[in-house]
């Protein structure tokens, strides 16, 4: 076994690259998760009524409409055609995530992530098992379940319980019992499988995922031959599968993780001590050529 | 008999798993359907915003944004939370009695709908349904008890269409009358004014969904004095027409085969 792995992850990151450009990606995104809620919470609590909403729909500056394309077309099969506002905002949401790649909803903006990624770190943290780990492609089977449940009953089914609306609408017009909801998402992937809301079962995660197939903004290993084995990027990674085939690509492979299950968290990028990792565009297919690596862990071991 | 192909025992994990994916997400489906339709249960109190679509309706098409409540003056709407109100989770409401609709002539929660679950086809406030108000208590109303309290008629954004006051002898103290504040349906916008104002610790007039506050004639109900009117005379030809028996001090029930004497004759009547 090679020595850095049994270093605490990222840790060898913070220590050659410095603590900012290894924790870089993780507090932009809860800075950015902070901001898309203040935006909304500067009405009720400022009286600034920049954004009126919450994100199933909203209205920026009196003028943006934005919806959220899932609730929509659930409405839509529940037989209901939406007024013109909200068929644009859906449009706009669409294009945007389809641009900058759906999951990018997941772990930028979405208020459950940071309820899941707490979750996830008690989890680390008590050293508990992986428990119940359904196949990744539930959530697909879960967002056919919803569509069909919306048509079925003729309601926007979804949003009966949908935890990231419920807290978000929660904090911006009052919880009532919605933190229940979000009580047990956070004892569902602290005790009974690990990642498993958002890594398994959310059919919205499922639905931006699709939305983002052909996405342009996407994480490259151009730096793939610099790899040293210490396995921080897997154990960081909310989606692990995604990396190996980028890493571990022969020449003439792509480097580019394309998955669409991958949410552009970045956090690859900040732990790996050697910068393998960069944000680019799905058509940068550069690979740096490098010379090998110390492997003197592997060896030693 | 040609002997069967050997399964593979890939095309068996794949019937097992999709089996075993499908049957999860009928029971995962099951439990949304049951609470999806639980959540069409919409309380008495609770009235939807003006314009809103027929329940059934309406929660196929709100997505629960809260922006006809931001845009909302008087804090009548607010949005149902989970556990806390009756109404399904998220969706618009407002309770008569806490604040009752002030009918903004630009029906600012319409405007700010983006899907069209507050109807845009309302322009007109006068024209909004959000429930009935039903004189439910007349034995508390203080005008059926021959008092004039009057507030719930004086209250209504519509007075004198939506409610009367209909004048009857008091039978109770001989020589007054009762002011019976009576709702008229057709007028009555559901705004809940008067339930508000009702001064009674529990009022004693309430709007109600027009499903529970109203009935509904059979379709093939012909008032027959609406026909004649319309057709000019009697829609079938050659009836008889017998005599009235008409009720009075006294001589027309004389004057007919096996009339009776009036019990009593009013002083100065009958000369």
């Amino acid at each position: 076994m090679k020595e850095t792995m049994k270093l605490p992850v990222g840790e060898e990151a913070t220590r050659l690259k410095g603590w900012w450009p290894a924790h870089r990606f993780l507090v932009l995104r809860r800075l950015s998760q902070a901001f898309f809620l203040g935006l909304f919470l500067l009405g009720p609590w400022l009286g600034l009524w920049w954004v009126a909403g919450t994100l199933a729909g909203s209205r920026t500056f009196g003028v943006l409409p934005l919806t959220d394309p899932l609730v929509l077309a659930q409405s839509l099969v529940a037989g209901h055609w939406p007024e013109l506002t909200a068929l644009i905002g859906a449009l706009i949401v669409l294009a945007a995530y389809a641009l900058i790649g759906g999951r990018v909803y997941c772990s930028w903006v979405c208020p459950i992530n940071p309820v899941t990624d707490a979750a996830h770190w008690l989890h680390e943290t008590l050293g508990l098992q992986k428990g119940w780990q359904p196949k990744r492609h539930t959530r697909l089977w879960l967002l056919a379940m919803v569509l069909i449940v919306s048509a079925l009953t003729g309601t926007i089914a979804w949003e009966v319980v949908n935890p990231i609306t419920m807290l978000h609408r929660g904090l911006v017009f009052g919880m009532g019992f919605a933190w229940a909801l979000v009580a047990l998402v956070f004892l569902f992937d602290l005790l009974v499988s690990r990642r498993g809301w958002c890594g398994h079962l959310c059919p919205v995660g499922a639905f931006y995922g699709l939305l983002g197939t052909y996405s342009l903004l996407r994480v490259s290993a151009p730096r793939r031959a610099a790899c040293d084995d210490c396995m921080d990027c897997f154990a960081v990674c909310p989606e692990n599968h995604v990396i190996a085939p980028a890493l571990r690509g022969k020449d003439g492979e792509t480097p580019l993780i394309l998955s669409p299950d991958c949410t552009n968290c970045g956090r690859c990028v900040d732990v790996c001590s050697v910068n393998v990792f960069e944000f680019t565009h799905r058509f940068d297919q550069h690979v740096e050529a490098l010379p090998p690596p110390e492997r003197s862990g592997t060896t030693a071991a | 008999m040609p002997a069967a192909t050997p399964l593979s025992p890939q095309r068996r994990r794949f019937l097992m798993d999709t089996a075993r994916m499908a049957g999860g997400c009928a029971l995962a489906g099951g439990a949304l359907v049951w609470l999806a339709r639980d959540a069409r249960a919409l309380p008495a109190e609770a009235l939807r915003p003006p314009g809103a679509l027929p329940e059934t309706d309406f929660l196929g098409a709100c997505i629960r944004c809260g922006l006809c409540v931001r845009d909302c003056p008087y804090d009548t709407l607010a949005l149902a939370e989970l556990g806390a109100d009756g109404p399904a989770t998220g969706t618009p409401f407002f309770t008569a009695r806490d604040v009752p609709c002030e009918m903004c002539d630009d029906i600012p929660c319409v405007t700010a709908c983006p899907t069209g679950a507050l109807d845009p086809a309302l322009t007109n406030i006068d024209d909004a349904r959000m429930g009935t108000a039903v004189l439910v208590d007349q034995e508390n109303c203080l005008n059926f008890l021959g008092l004039r309290c009057d507030v719930c008629y004086r209250v209504c954004p519509v007075i004198d269409a939506a409610i009367t006051l209909e004048l009857s002898h008091n039978e109770r103290s001989g020589h007054h009358a009762i002011f019976a504040p009576t709702v008229h349906a057709e007028h009555c916008t559901g705004c809940g004014k008067c339930e508000k104002s009702c001064v009674l610790p529990e009022a004693a007039i309430k709007v109600l969904p027009l499903r529970l506050a109203r009935g509904a004639p059979a379709e093939h109900y012909r008032k027959g004095w609406e026909e004649m009117e319309e057709h000019g005379g009697p829609l079938v030809e050659g009836v008889i027409d017998l005599p009235d028996r008409l009720p009075g001090p006294g001589t027309d029930n004389l004057a007919a085969p096996g009339g009776f004497e009036p019990s009593f004759t009013l002083p100065g009547a009958g000369e």
